[in-house]
């Protein structure tokens, strides 16, 4: 590997997740936050800079920085969807290499499930366009993306419909996973038609749920108790906001952020050992890992087929359960961080990948709108 | 009731083309200095960032770029399932967001379609798209 060691995630951990009626996000995130600290080894005047992204507050780093007391010396806020916190490590890094402060924390936290957030805006702007046909957000937009995949390269529901499975499968190996009840492929194609292709058993779950991921500099990172999950590359990107406006429907700019971000780590796809990828739908992974390079444009169908992605399979994918099985509360690209850094500490049980010691995390924000690309690796 | 959804956004830039829509007539920008069609309306050409930008009216034709069926919908659109939302590529370039109408068997991906001025309000007309 060409990286040189520069920072690391030190700490991480998820508050209470699934149902958590009376918490609101400044709980999660303080709870995570706590966690993740004891995690790591930390203290929370080691902590010099502050990420989070959500639509809870007009400025969220000042309500959460004020609620846990820290006045830091670097803010970032980047919001650009699900993906929003693979961006964040990749700032972080930057941030580091550049000197600017030694320990982030990167929080999220939705009451999705029990007290969603009313993001609504005085003017929705260009979404004028869009709004009175009547798309459900954002499924309709990822049926959309579905149905022009199918149309181009003969992608079946069926194939799909095995992500779902081998994602569920994992699921049952978590016990934080919400939904631990094994399927077959007919349970997916035989659920509620949501919009077509997608079925309901396509869809991530809807969920409460934080998370808190604490990212340091090597000086600090190799000073405490835990290994250091080295964040050895990072790409992001993102092509549009309106799905009508997505370039290709069949190509995510996956294929940007992944690129940099292997380029960076100077490795490639087959040296990872697993792969942690957002999994609103089950097309988007499909889309995710044609654009990452895994296999070719048009292969994905064929790629995920035979189980590949589940426990024992030669691909191991989503080793949670996934934002299909084990939570998803709006923004769920933390808790993929939260996972490779557990897999690649070796903390995962009866679910740990064997001796993996290079994971992807790829987190997909919007209507495939954004993308951002994390490689970590242990020593 | 649809309309309400977005009121609040027809502003100067956007008020030509719901205006148009009114008259029965779909309007797109188009670009003087590098000759591409551009919609949605903006004040600047998102290919070259010119600002030689006309309004012109779209022959109207197109072809499906993809389509879903819909079965779970929330608010004014929930008592309509299901229907078909489809994005069109206008045949000059640009694509926009629509219904598509007509039986569902007739319905796919790279179909011919034609606008057909759908009046949802006294005040609001739709552009939707019918399989020719």
């Amino acid at each position: 590997m060409a990286t040189d060691r520069i920072a690391a995630i030190v700490g991480v951990a998820e508050s209470d997740l699934g149902k958590t009626p009376g918490k609101n996000v400044l709980q999660l995130q303080a709870q995570a936050a706590k966690l993740a600290l004891e995690d790591a080894g930390l203290e929370k005047q080691d902590i010099d800079a502050v990420f989070t992204a959500g639509n809870w507050a007009w400025a969220p780093n000042l309500m959460l920085a004020e609620y846990l007391g820290i006045q830091p010396k670097y803010t970032d806020s980047t919001n650009i969807g699900g993906s929003s916190f693979e961006a964040h490590v990749g700032h972080a890094a930057a941030g580091i290499k550049a000197g600017l402060f030694e320990v982030a924390l990167i929080t999220y936290g939705s009451t999705n499930r029990t007290n969603p957030s009313n993001s609504q805006f005085k003017s929705p702007l260009t979404a004028q366009y869009e709004l009175p046909y009547g798309l459900p957000t954002p499924v309709g937009a990822y049926a959309l993306a579905a149905m022009r995949h199918m149309h181009q390269y003969g992608t079946t529901s069926e194939q799909l419909a095995e992500i779902a499975v081998a994602t569920r499968k994992w699921a049952t190996l978590n016990e934080k996973a919400y939904m631990k009840e094994e399927i077959t492929i007919e349970d997916v194609l035989n659920s509620r038609k949501i919009a077509e292709p997608l079925n309901l058993l396509d869809c991530c779950l809807v969920s409460d749920g934080g998370g808190a991921v604490i990212v340091a500099s090597k000086e600090v990172a190799t000073k405490l108790p835990k290994k250091p999950v080295w964040i050895l590359g990072h790409g992001e990107s993102h092509s549009h906001n309106t799905i009508t406006n997505m370039p290709d429907f069949t190509v995510t700019s996956a294929r940007e952020s992944g690129k940099r971000a292997f380029e960076m780590a100077g490795i490639t796809q087959a040296e990872i050992d697993v792969a942690e990828i957002y999994d609103s739908f089950t097309i988007t992974v499909l889309l995710t890992l044609e654009a990452l390079g895994f296999c070719k444009h048009g292969e994905g169908g064929a790629f995920v087929s035979g189980q590949r992605t589940a426990p024992g399979g030669d691909f191991p994918m989503n080793t949670n359960g996934g934002g299909l099985s084990y939570c998803h509360p709006g923004m769920y690209g933390i808790f993929l961080l939260i996972e490779a850094a557990r897999q690649l500490r070796g903390e995962c049980g009866s679910r740990q990948v064997e001796n993996a010691s290079l994971a992807l995390v790829h987190g997909t924000g919007g209507v495939l709108s954004s993308t951002s690309t994390v490689i970590l690796g242990r020593d | 009731m649809i309309r309400d959804l977005i009121s609040a956004a027809i502003d100067e830039e956007s008020k030509p083309y719901w205006d148009g829509l009114q008259e029965e007539k779909l309007f797109i920008q188009y670009c003087s200095d590098c000759k591409k069609s551009i919609f949605y309306p903006r004040t600047l050409c998102p290919h070259c960032f010119s600002d030689e930008i006309s309004w012109q009216e779209a022959l109207g034709t197109g072809t499906i770029y993809s389509f879903t069926t819909v079965h779970q919908a929330s608010g004014p659109f929930k008592d309509e399932t299901p229907f078909v939302v489809g994005v069109v590529e206008l045949d000059e370039g640009v694509r926009m967001m629509t219904r598509i109408l007509g039986e569902k068997d007739q319905i796919a991906i790279d179909k011919k379609v034609a606008v057909v001025f759908k009046k949802i309000a006294d005040d609001f007309v739709l552009p939707y798209f019918e399989v020719i």
